[in-house]
């Protein structure tokens, strides 16, 4: 199971070697590690479909109780044979759409450790781990977007993405924390039967906030939808994988997961149908208001993650079944739509409906999958979205209280995204031929594969449900927490409400597709408030960070060197001086006993150079003052016995004096810059700082720490390190890590010195 | 700075730079029982080389030097890096700590090798990089 997950990972890592091996065949190449593993993961169903969920534990981080436990049952099953079996048809058909492009194993790399963390988030069930598969998936996804990194706004939105959902990750990340500690356990499987324990907890609601705002802005829930239909910056393969199936299902699949915790709370229920009709309704009007063909999916995406948090939020077993339904069909029908969609632009150059017609001659094959799929999103029968539109109404209809309201807003949807999908279907392939940028062709057939097999899936599925009964009776069990009866999926239910209204909306969808050129402006400006506001939001936000950084970099780093040195005394003198006077901690007893003839000199001569560095209007002669102080110093040091510090000293002062010699030449004439009161200001902080330096030296000597550490370090130099200088034992043995620091930061500042004085050298020639 | 700096500098220097390099290895091999050690020698050996930039040019000191100085530093940082996972690997101890080896040499007596010892070897040619980078860069700017 660890190999099955982390493979993605591995192989993403041999990407740019195979693709030079193998050349233009990589997709197909890549695609077997879905393939196999869509196997073995299918090689689970027996086990899960009888009931038997599957815990795999592997030890990870045992000090900390993180585990890379793996929970298999009908849920995780689902969404990890949707990743591989999807993941199969995405790569093949990526290795075909990016041919030739000269970053295609970035892409392919990018894809395949995304399907990786998106595997290990579904199955993860330890909830640490789950978070570091999520944040995963977050950060690959940030990648692809990005693919395009010379596009100017695909860079934005690969961004926007990025802080909206690892904006929303950090409030998840506190929220299964919270939960880990509610429940007293981080595992998944302990903790899902504790649902009304974790109910009575005063820090339940909190929790559960913070684990929405998360989920919420994974799937793109109003008002945090906005990024999803930007992302579609990234190539066609991207959107088709990330945006469809996969990594915005990641939220509902959490909802889903956490559904037998959370079940029966009303502030759950409620937040979850009310913000999912909501979003379902503004996805839906806005696929019917745009007219670029991956928009308009993508707008259709978030309706279909509107309606799955809808009908998880409704939580009947009727309403559940409809979610999986829903869930499986549209991540069949979308995947085939998207890729369908960048095979049009692939072979078209356009992706605007407005300059698409005509095309159903010269791309048989394209026109009809298309229009199989699309009538799976317009929920026509015998197609299985026609079973997953007809469950949903059901689902509406048994919400109590909410039915009315949720029905209102399904019909409208479900009118909208009809007409969605017969802009989809037939604005392209009808009518007539219209000019394109390219030539249209039919596109290879690796481009062609994917759509074709998930389109004629659902048709198969709608067919005979039968066949994936099984696995989304699993699917429910798993999230309801109790068994479930055998499912009745049918296209024909006989005569009823839901009937009445799929053929109500299909009938006004088509309406509204006719009139399409009427409608679309006046729909968009009622909806541009709840469409566009939140996004501008994001936006203001933004620009209110970088308003706010410009200002705390002017002022706090403004590039004069004395306005750092003033910043850093005065703060130090500020907080030594606080906490000194606060704590009442001035001990000091000043004697002069013991105190030899030549220290006092050596002192005199300290305070004389240290006086004339100050006042001397000469460069080379207060850099000599330094020296002669510097060396004083080391005198000092040589009294008291420190011949190490003594060395030290007096070999930095000698390469500074020589260091001083080489910038000193370079420098312009003295000068009077500063006016008489800064300079007065300068001496009272250097002033008020000497003081305080004094004082609380004077004071540390009093005070005594038990001399606990350095008897200690006298104590073990030569038994444990073999060593009779103390002084360089604690450098390379007892505190190695602290010198190890200061050498890579000693080399940093050569690097830094380097790069300043090269940069310097090429402006001025 | 330039090659007409004085004649006596130049002559002292030809002889000075071996010697201040050899009493940095010297200062080096002796620092764990004496004063001395990879910092202070890495400071020598740098002021030696500094000694020579001053009497003759940088392109000189350069090729006195052999390699590029930031080589030095970098492979300085990897040896003080390595040394610390020598326990790790072998032992499975936490990084950084030290490994001792005795060796007898016959005529010579014990010679004691340990992973503190490559460390400062670390720090020394840390020091000789840095040191040497900075004041090289300011030279070339000064050109």
């Amino acid at each position: 199971m660890l190999v099955a997950v982390l493979a993605g990972f591995v192989l993403a890592c041999f990407v740019p070697r195979l693709s030079l091996l193998v050349g233009p065949h990589i997709g197909w190449c890549l695609a077997l590690l879905p393939a196999a593993l869509f196997t073995y993961f299918a090689g689970f169903l027996p086990e899960i479909v009888q009931g038997h969920n599957q815990v795999i534990d592997y030890p990870w981080i045992p000090s900390l109780g993180i585990s890379l436990n793996f929970l298999v049952d009908g849920l995780s099953l689902m969404f990890a044979l949707l990743i591989t079996g999807i993941g199969t048809f995405i790569l093949i058909y990526a290795g075909a759409y990016l041919k030739g492009h000269k970053d295609i194993h970035k892409l392919l790399m990018y894809l395949l450790a995304f399907m990786a963390a998106m595997l290990g988030l579904v199955l993860s069930s330890n909830l640490i781990a789950l978070f570091v598969f999520w944040e995963l998936t977050s950060i690959t996804s940030y990648l692809l977007i990005g693919f395009n990194h010379e596009h100017d706004p695909a860079r934005k939105a690969a961004l926007q993405g990025l802080l909206v959902t690892v904006g929303g990750g950090l409030a998840l990340m506190a929220g299964l924390l919270l939960l880990g500690v509610i429940g007293g356990s981080f595992e998944l499987h302990e903790l899902l039967p504790r649902g009304d324990a974790l109910q009575a907890s005063p820090l339940f609601m909190a929790m559960m906030v913070l684990v929405l705002a998360g989920t919420f802005t994974k799937s793109a829930q109003t008002p945090f939808h906005f990024w999803l239909p930007n992302a579609m910056a990234a190539p066609t393969p991207v959107s088709a994988y990330l945006h469809s199936a996969t990594m915005v299902k990641a939220g509902v699949y959490l909802m889903a997961r956490l559904q037998p915790v959370m079940a029966g709370n009303e502030a759950w229920t409620l937040t979850l149908t009310l913000i999912g009709a909501l979003t379902m309704l503004v996805g839906g009007v806005m696929a019917v208001c745009s007219t670029d063909l991956k928009r308009i999916l993508a707008f259709s995406t978030v309706m279909a993650l509107g309606t799955l948090t809808m009908l998880i939020g409704i939580g009947t077993p009727g309403a559940l079944l409809a979610a999986m339904v829903f869930l499986l069909a549209h991540a069949l029908y979308k995947g085939a739509l998207f890729m369908a969609a960048g095979t049009l632009d692939h072979s078209t150059g356009t992706k605007d409906v407005h300059d698409l017609g005509g095309l159903r001659g010269l791309m048989p094959q394209t026109a009809f999958f298309v229009g199989l799929a699309a009538l799976a999103l317009a929920g026509v029968p015998p197609l299985f979205g026609f079973i997953a539109k007809e469950l949903m109404f059901e689902a509406a209809l048994q919400a109590g209280a909410l039915s009315g309201l949720l029905l209102v807003m399904a019909m409208l949807t479900a009118v909208c995204i009809v007409a969605a999908a017969a802009l989809v279907a037939i604005k392209p392939f009808m009518g007539e031929l219209k000019p394109t940028p390219k030539t249209p062709h039919e596109a290879p057939f690796a481009m062609r594969l994917g759509f074709s097999v998930l389109a004629l899936g659902g048709l198969l599925l709608g067919l005979v449900p039968g066949l994936a009964e099984p696995l989304l009776r699993a699917a429910v069990r798993a999230i309801g927490g109790h068994p479930v009866a055998p499912l009745e999926l049918a296209l024909w239910h006989g005569f009823n409400l839901p009937l009445l209204f799929s053929g109500l909306a299909l009938v006004a969808g088509v309406w509204l597709y006719r009139d399409w050129d009427r409608w679309r402006e006046p729909l968009a400006g009622l909806i541009r408030p709840l469409a566009y506001g939140p996004e501008r939001g994001y936006e203001r936000m933004m620009e209110a960070l970088v308003r706010l950084a410009d200002w705390q970099t002017r002022v706090l780093q403004n590039g004069y060197m004395t306005h750092y040195i003033l910043t850093i005394l005065v703060t130090t003198i500020g907080l030594l001086a606080y906490t000194l006077v606060s704590r009442d901690a001035f001990i000091y007893s000043l004697s002069f006993e013991g105190v030899r003839f030549y220290e006092v000199v050596v002192s005199l001569l300290m305070l004389v150079a240290v006086v004339y560095a100050s006042a001397t209007h000469l460069r080379l002669g207060s850099v000599a003052a330094i020296g002669a102080l510097g060396f004083a110093m080391a005198l000092i040091y040589v009294f008291f016995s420190a011949p190490d510090l003594a060395i030290t000293q007096v070999l930095v002062e000698t390469l500074t004096v020589i260091l001083l010699v080489l910038v000193l030449f370079r420098l312009p004439g003295f000068q009077d810059l500063s006016s008489p009161w800064i300079r007065w200001r300068d001496a009272l902080v250097a002033g008020a700082f000497g003081v305080l330096i004094t004082l609380l030296v004077l004071t540390v000597n009093q005070s005594s720490l038990g001399g606990g550490i350095s008897r200690f370090l006298v104590e073990n130099s030569y038994v444990a390190a073999h060593g009779r200088n103390i002084v360089n034992v604690i450098l390379v043995d007892f505190r190695a890590l602290d010198t190890l620091g200061e050498i890579f930061v000693l080399a940093l500042a050569a690097i830094g010195v380097n790069a300043m004085i090269r940069l310097r050298a090429e402006e001025q020639p | 700075m330039s090659t007409d700096s004085s004649l006596i500098l130049q002559t002292a220097t030809r002889f000075l730079v071996p010697l201040l390099l050899l009493f940095s290895v010297f200062l080096l091999l002796r620092g764990h029982n004496e004063p001395g050690g990879g910092f202070i020698a890495g400071l020598v050996a740098s002021s030696a080389f500094a000694l020579h930039l001053f009497a003759f040019d940088a392109g000189s000191t350069r090729k006195l030097m052999g390699v590029e100085s930031q080589l030095i530093m970098g492979m300085g940082l990897l040896l003080a890096l390595a040394s610390g996972m020598v326990g790790m690997l072998l032992h499975g101890q936490p990084f950084l700590s030290s490994q001792w080896w005795s060796l007898t040499l016959p005529g010579i007596g014990d010679l004691d090798l340990s992973t503190p010892l490559l460390f400062d070897i670390g720090v020394y040619l840390v020091v000789i990089g840095v040191v040497s980078t900075i004041v090289l860069s300011l030279a070339k700017a000064e050109e």
